[in-house]
C-alpha cells in the first residue's frame, strides 16, 4: 500500500459521517422554480438531476485518484426530502443517537425547518405511501408482522453489467435517439409517454457527460497551481480522463475505473436507491483493459493496485444514508450494501477466473474496509485456489468475502425464467440477492415475520402484545385435535398477511412509478432504452419482487416444539403452553428446559425438526411465489434478515422453542442461536433440505473459532465443506471467525475494538456500532464454536 | 446385537484424512492417567443411564452426551451414512474411536464390514491392547489404523496406564508386517510420555521399522477437564499445563534430527 493510499485509508475510517444539506436545498430550489408544472414527472425527474450534477460541489481529495463525491465531502451523506422528509425531531435522533449517528449542525437543522420541511410535507412518496394503504396494511405493519423498503429509500437492487466498458453516454444517447425515432404515435398509445421517458433519459446522459467536465476543468485548475511535479501530472492524466469518459468508452484501465465511479454517483445522486448499485462481476469488466495497459506497458501490476485502492476508498467515503423509525432499527447500519462479484462463470458457462480476480482479492485483504463488500462465485468449473484463497482473507476475521455457489444462482434465475447467459452474466447483490446484472430490477419489498404470525396463530388472530384482533380468527387452538389442524391454521394466518404486503406492495409500485421514476438508472439498464420505459415501471428486462422471509430457524423449532410436546409425547396441553408463554416462562423454567434441551431443534440434520422447516418454506413459497407485480414480472421469496431479526423478535413474546419475550429471532437460515449442537456438517445438511433454487437467495452464517482455520488441513476442509454444501445447491455461506472472548472484551472496552468487524447477516459491520442485542446475538452465536 | 456409544462427533478434524464422522465406542481396559475420554470407561451394562437410540435420535441430540446410548448395526449405520456427501467430497471417512474400540469387537466388526462394503473410508483409533486374534477380525475392513504408542518402558506403562505395553508393541509388529496401513499417534503428556527418554526410544523403534510411518504428535490438552467436573470425578493426572510452542518445537526438531517427519495435533 502506498504511503497515500495509507492517508486515504486512513481518512475515510477516521471522519464521523454527517448530514449534507447540499441535495436537499437545490432540490427544492429546482423544484420551487415553477419548472416542474410545465414538464412531464419524468422530464422534471431527469431536470432535477441535471440541476443537482450542474450545482454540486466539486471535491478533488489530497492524492486521490479518482474524483467524486455523492456529498461536498467524503462520509458527507445527502438526504432525499422528495422520498422521506426528516423532521427536526429525525435529526435530532440522527445527531444524538449511540449508534449509526450523523452529526447535523444547527444550520443544517434550520435549512431542514424553514425551507425543506414547508415545502416537502405532503409531497414525499413516503407521506403519499402512508396516505394510500390501508388500515389492514397500517395495523399489520405497525405490529411488526413486515416492513417495507419503499418508504424510505427508493427501488434498487440492481447492478451493472459490462455496457458501460463498450459504450460511452454519448453512444447511449444515439441509442435513445433511435429509440425515439422509433415511436409510432399513430399505433402507440403509450407513445407520448414513452417519448418524454426517452428525453427524460437523453437529459440524464447529457448531465453525467457535462458533471465530468466540469470535474476535467477543476482538475486542470488544480494541476495549474500544483508545485508538486509529479502530482501535477497526475492531475492533468485525470483531467484527460474526465474529458473522455463518461462521454466515450473508456480505453484504458484508469478510465474504466473513473467511468464506473460517474456512473456510480449518478446513480446515488438521482434516488437512495436500496440497497446500494454497484459495478457486479468487477474482475471480468476491467480484466481487458488491465490485460491490454499492462502488455502496452501503459500500466504496472503495482499501479493497477493502487488504482484499485483508490477506488476501494471512493466506496468507503459514501455511508448509506439515514434511515429513521422502524426502518431504523430494520438494518441500521453505514454499510450501503455494494457487493462486488468475483470469479463464477462467463456467458459460455466457462470459469471466469483471471489474474485480476486475485489481484482485487489482495486489495479486499489489504484495505479492509466495510464497502465495498465482496463475495466470490464458486462454480464446479472454478478452481479449488479460487476458495482458499478467499478463506485465507476470510480467516482473518472480518467477514469478507462471502461465499456463493453460482450453479445454484444460476440454476434459480433459469426457474425465473431468464437466458442461460444472462443467468451466467449474473449474481448475488446486497446481502445474497440473486439477479442477472445490468438486465433486471429485482426489489427488496420488506421483510415478513414469519415467527409473528405463528404467535397470531397461537391467540386466534390477536395480537398479544397489543391485544388487537389483526390478523384473522383461525379457531381456538386448544379445540384442534392434531399437529395438522394446527398447521392448517398457521397456513391460513401467513396467508391473509401474505394478502396483506402483497396488495400494499402492488400500491407502493404504481407510486413509484407515477411519480419518482428513474430515467437515469434507465439508461444502464436493459431493455428500459428500447421498450422505452422506465426502470421504476418495468422497464427492465427482468421484473422481480421480493418478499423476504425471517425467522425461519426460530418459526420451525418452535413448531416442532408443539408437535413434540403437545401432539406427539403429550407432555403438556395446549391450555398449559399458553399459560407458559403468557408467563415468559416465569416460574416454568423446567418447562423451558425441556424446550431448549429435549426437544427437536433445526440445525441437527434431524428430519422431525426439519420436515417442518420443509413444510413451512412451502407455505410461505407457496404464498408468494409466482405472484405477478405490476411490471410485468413475479413475486418472488428470499431467505434473509439484514438485521430485521432482532427487530422482528422485540415484537414477540415468548415463544414455544423456549425463546423468551423480546429476544431476536434466528437470522437468514441459520439455527437458532445455539440450538445446532452437532457440528457444521448437520448445520448444512438441515440447511440444504430447503430448496435453495426455489428462491432467490437465502443466508447461511456459520461460526468458526479462529483455530479451526489455523493451518491449511483446516483451511482445506472447511473448503471441502463447502464444496459439498454448494453440491447440494446451498446458496450462500459465510463464516464469523472470532472468539465469543474477543467479543465480550470489545463490549468492555468499545474504545480499544473500533476496527473489530464480524459478519452480521448478509454484511459485516464494526461490532461496536452495533446495537446491545445484536452484539448480544452474535455473541450467542460465536459461543457455539466448541464442536 | 447392540453396539454402546457415548458420543458421534461429525466434521471431525484430526482422525484421519478428510471430514471424518467419529464414533466413540464405550469400554476401555487402559486406565491411562491422562484419559481424555474418562466417560468411556464405564461398565456397559444395561444401566439406568443408558439410552436407547431410537429414543434418542427422535427427541433430539441435545441430551448430556456424557451417557452411553444404543444402538443396533443398521442404527449406527444410519448415523455414519447421513455424512456420506462430506466423505465423498474431502476423501474423508468413518473413524471408530473410544474407549478402545475392540472391547465390543462382535459389534466393531459387524459395522466396519458394513461401512466397507458401502466403500467408506474407515479408521480405527485404538490403544492396540487386545489380543491378536481380535485385531485380525476387523484389519480387512480398516483402511488405516490410528495405533497409539505411549511409554516404551514397561514399568511406566503399568504405572500410568494400568497394563503392559507387550501385548501392544507386539501387535504393532504384525499389524506392520502384514503391511497394514498405520498412523502412530504419540499422545505427549508433560514430564510422562513427552521425556526425551522415551521419545528417543520412540524414535529408535521407529528407525528399526523397515517401513516409513506417518508419525502423529498428540500434543496435552485440557478439553477434557470440563469432563472430569461433570462426572464429577478427578483426573489422575492432576492439573498439568499444556506445552508451550516453544517445548512442542523442541520435540519436533528432536524427530527431524533423526530424519523423521512428523505432525503435530494430527
Amino acid at each position: 500500500m502506498t504511503e497515500r493510499i495509507k492517508r486515504l485509508r486512513e481518512q475515510t475510517l477516521s471522519i464521523h459521517p454527517g448530514i449534507s444539506m447540499e441535495r436537499a436545498e437545490l432540490l427544492t430550489e429546482f423544484y420551487k422554480s415553477g419548472i416542474p408544472e410545465n414538464e412531464s414527472v419524468p422530464v422534471t425527474r431527469a431536470l432535477a438531476f441535471k440541476y443537482l450534477l450542474e450545482n454540486k460541489f466539486l471535491c478533488v481529495n489530497n492524492g486521490e485518484l479518482i474524483v467524486g463525491e455523492r456529498g461536498p465531502a467524503p462520509h458527507e451523506t445527502p438526504t432525499f426530502p422528495e422520498i422521506c422528509t426528516h423532521s427536526l425531531a429525525d435529526f435530532e435522533i440522527l445527531n444524538n443517537r449511540e449508534k449509526i449517528s450523523f452529526r447535523v449542525s444547527d444550520e443544517d437543522k434550520s435549512v431542514q425547518q424553514h425551507n425543506v420541511i414547508p415545502f416537502w410535507s405532503g409531497r414525499s412518496i413516503r407521506d403519499k405511501i402512508l396516505k394510500s394503504v390501508d388500515n389492514d396494511w397500517k395495523e399489520a405493519y405497525s405490529a411488526g408482522v413486515f416492513t417495507e423498503f419503499m418508504e424510505q429509500r427508493a427501488p434498487g437492487h440492481t447492478v451493472l453489467d459490462d455496457k458501460i466498458y463498450k459504450k460511452g453516454f454519448k453512444d447511449f444517447i444515439n441509442d435513445i435517439d433511435t429509440s425515439i425515432r422509433n415511436l409510432n404515435f399513430h399505433k402507440d398509445e403509450e407513445a407520448l409517454n414513452k417519448s418524454e421517458e426517452l428525453k427524460a433519459m437523453r437529459i440524464c446522459a447529457e448531465s453525467l457527460i457535462s458533471y465530468s467536465r466540469r470535474y476535467s476543468e477543476k482538475l486542470y485548475e488544480l494541476a495549474a497551481s500544483e508545485t508538486d511535479e509529479s502530482r501535477k501530472n497526475e492531475l492533468e492524466t485525470m483531467a484527460g480522463i474526465c474529458s473522455r469518459v463518461p462521454g466515450n468508452k473508456p480505453n484504458t484501465f484508469w478510465e474504466a475505473l473513473q467511468y464506473y465511479w460517474f456512473v456510480h454517483l449518478g446513480v446515488i445522486t438521482e434516488l437512495n436507491t436500496w440497497d446500494s448499485f454497484n459495478p457486479g462481476r468487477l474482475d471480468r469488466h476491467l480484466y481487458p483493459f488491465f490485460k491490454r495497459d499492462v502488455e502496452t506497458g501503459l500500466l504496472t501490476e503495482d499501479k493497477a493496485r493502487e488504482l484499485l485502492h483508490s477506488f476501494w476508498i471512493k466506496f468507503h467515503n459514501q455511508p448509506a444514508p439515514p434511515k429513521v423509525g422502524v426502518t431504523a432499527q430494520e438494518s441500521n447500519t453505514y454499510t450501503d450494501f455494494c457487493l462486488i462479484n468475483l470469479g463464477g462463470v462467463d456467458e459460455n458457462g466457462d470459469d471466469a477466473t483471471n489474474e485480476l480476480t486475485y489481484i482485487i482479492l489482495d486489495v479486499i485483504e489489504e484495505m479492509r474496509l466495510l464497502q465495498p463488500s465482496s463475495m466470490v462465485q464458486i462454480s464446479k468449473k472454478n478452481p479449488d485456489r479460487l476458495l482458499k484463497r478467499a478463506l485465507k482473507i476470510i480467516k482473518t476475521g472480518f467477514g469478507q468475502p462471502s461465499v456463493f455457489n453460482t450453479d445454484a444462482i444460476i440454476q434459480e434465475m433459469l426457474r425465473h425464467g431468464k437466458s442461460i447467459e444472462d443467468a451466467r452474466n449474473g449474481g448475488a447483490s446486497g446481502c445474497v440477492e440473486t439477479g442477472a446484472f445490468g438486465k433486471e430490477s429485482y426489489i427488496l419489498t420488506g421483510y415478513f415475520n414469519i415467527p409473528k404470525i405463528l404467535e397470531i396463530t397461537l391467540n386466534n388472530g390477536i395480537d398479544p402484545r397489543t391485544n388487537k384482533k389483526i390478523g384473522i380468527e383461525t379457531g381456538d387452538p386448544t379445540k384442534y385435535e392434531s399437529f395438522e389442524q394446527f398447521m392448517s391454521a398457521f397456513k391460513k394466518q401467513l396467508n391473509h398477511f401474505a394478502e396483506i404486503k402483497l396488495k400494499g406492495n402492488l400500491i407502493i409500485e404504481r407510486l413509484w412509478a407515477e411519480y419518482l421514476p428513474a430515467p437515469f438508472m434507465s439508461i444502464l439498464v436493459d431493455d428500459c432504452i428500447k421498450k422505452a420505459k422506465d426502470y421504476n415501471d418495468g422497464g427492465a428486462r427482468y421484473n422481480t419482487s421480493y418478499i423476504q422471509g425471517v425467522g425461519m430457524g426460530s418459526v420451525t423449532d418452535s413448531l416442532a416444539s408443539i408437535k413434540y410436546n403437545i401432539y406427539d409425547k403429550k407432555k403438556l396441553s395446549m391450555e398449559q403452553l399458553l399459560n407458559v408463554l403468557r408467563d415468559n416462562f416465569s416460574g416454568h423454567e423446567e418447562i423451558r428446559k425441556m424446550f431448549l434441551d429435549a426437544t427437536p431443534k433445526y440445525g441437527n440434520d434431524n428430519d422431525y425438526a426439519d420436515s417442518i422447516l420443509r413444510e413451512v418454506f412451502d407455505i410461505y413459497y407457496n404464498a408468494v411465489d409466482g405472484r405477478p407485480n405490476t411490471k410485468g414480472g413475479f413475486y418472488r421469496i428470499n431467505l434473509l434478515p439484514t438485521t430485521s431479526h432482532v427487530y422482528f423478535g422485540s415484537v414477540i413474546g415468548s415463544m414455544p422453542d423456549g425463546r423468551l419475550c423480546g429476544k431476536p429471532l434466528s437470522e437468514g437460515i441459520s439455527p437458532v442461536q445455539g440450538a445446532d449442537r452437532n457440528g457444521p456438517t448437520s448445520v448444512i445438511k438441515s440447511a440444504a433440505k430447503i430448496d435453495h433454487i426455489r428462491t432467490g437467495g437465502t443466508l447461511l452464517n456459520q461460526k468458526f473459532s479462529p483455530q479451526i482455520l489455523e493451518d491449511e488441513s483446516g483451511v482445506e476442509k472447511v473448503l471441502k465443506l463447502i464444496r459439498s454444501y454448494f453440491r447440494m445447491d446451498g446458496h450462500h455461506i459465510q463464516f464469523n471467525v472470532v472468539t465469543a472472548e474477543t467479543l465480550r472484551n470489545a463490549q468492555a472496552e468499545p474504545e480499544n475494538y473500533k476496527d473489530l468487524i464480524v459478519r452480521v447477516a448478509g454484511y459485516s459491520d464494526y461490532f461496536v456500532n452495533l446495537g446491545e442485542e445484536l452484539q448480544e446475538e452474535i455473541i450467542r452465536r460465536t459461543e457455539q464454536s466448541d464442536f | 446385537m447392540k453396539g454402546y456409544i457415548f458420543d458421534i462427533k461429525r466434521f471431525a478434524m484430526h482422525d484421519g484424512p478428510g471430514i471424518r464422522t467419529t464414533v466413540f465406542l464405550m469400554g476401555c481396559p487402559l486406565r491411562c492417567w491422562w484419559c481424555h475420554n474418562p466417560e468411556s470407561i464405564g461398565q456397559i451394562n444395561k444401566s439406568d443411564n443408558l439410552r436407547n437410540h431410537n429414543e434418542h435420535n427422535t427427541s433430539c441430540e441435545n441430551f448430556d452426551k456424557l451417557h452411553p446410548t444404543e444402538y443396533s448395526v443398521d442404527e449406527l449405520y444410519t448415523e455414519i451414512e447421513k455424512d456420506w456427501l462430506f466423505y465423498e467430497e474431502s476423501s474423508g471417512g468413518v473413524t471408530f474411536s473410544g474407549g478402545e474400540p475392540l472391547v465390543q469387537i462382535d459389534f466393531l466388526e459387524s459395522i466396519m464390514k458394513k461401512c466397507k462394503y458401502n466403500d467408506f473410508h474407515t479408521a480405527l483409533d485404538t490403544t492396540g491392547y487386545a489380543k491378536y486374534t481380535t485385531l485380525e477380525r476387523i484389519i480387512k475392513y480398516t483402511d488405516l489404523f490410528l495405533y497409539d504408542i505411549k511409554l516404551f518402558n514397561d514399568d511406566l506403562h503399568k504405572n500410568y496406564t494400568g497394563v503392559s505395553n507387550k501385548l501392544i508393541l507386539e501387535n504393532l509388529n504384525r499389524l506392520i508386517e502384514n503391511d497394514a496401513n498405520v498412523v502412530l499417534r504419540i499422545p505427549l503428556i508433560p514430564e510422562i510420555t513427552d521425556t526425551e527418554e522415551n521419545l528417543s526410544r520412540v524414535i529408535g523403534y521407529i528407525k528399526g521399522i523397515n517401513r516409513t510411518l506417518k508419525i502423529d504428535l498428540l500434543p496435552y490438552n485440557k478439553l477434557s477437564e470440563s469432563k472430569y467436573i461433570k462426572l464429577n470425578t478427578e483426573s489422575r493426572l492432576g492439573k498439568v499445563e499444556t506445552q508451550s510452542e516453544e517445548q512442542l518445537s523442541g520435540i519436533v526438531a528432536l524427530f527431524n534430527n533423526h530424519g523423521l517427519e512428523v505432525t503435530l495435533r494430527g
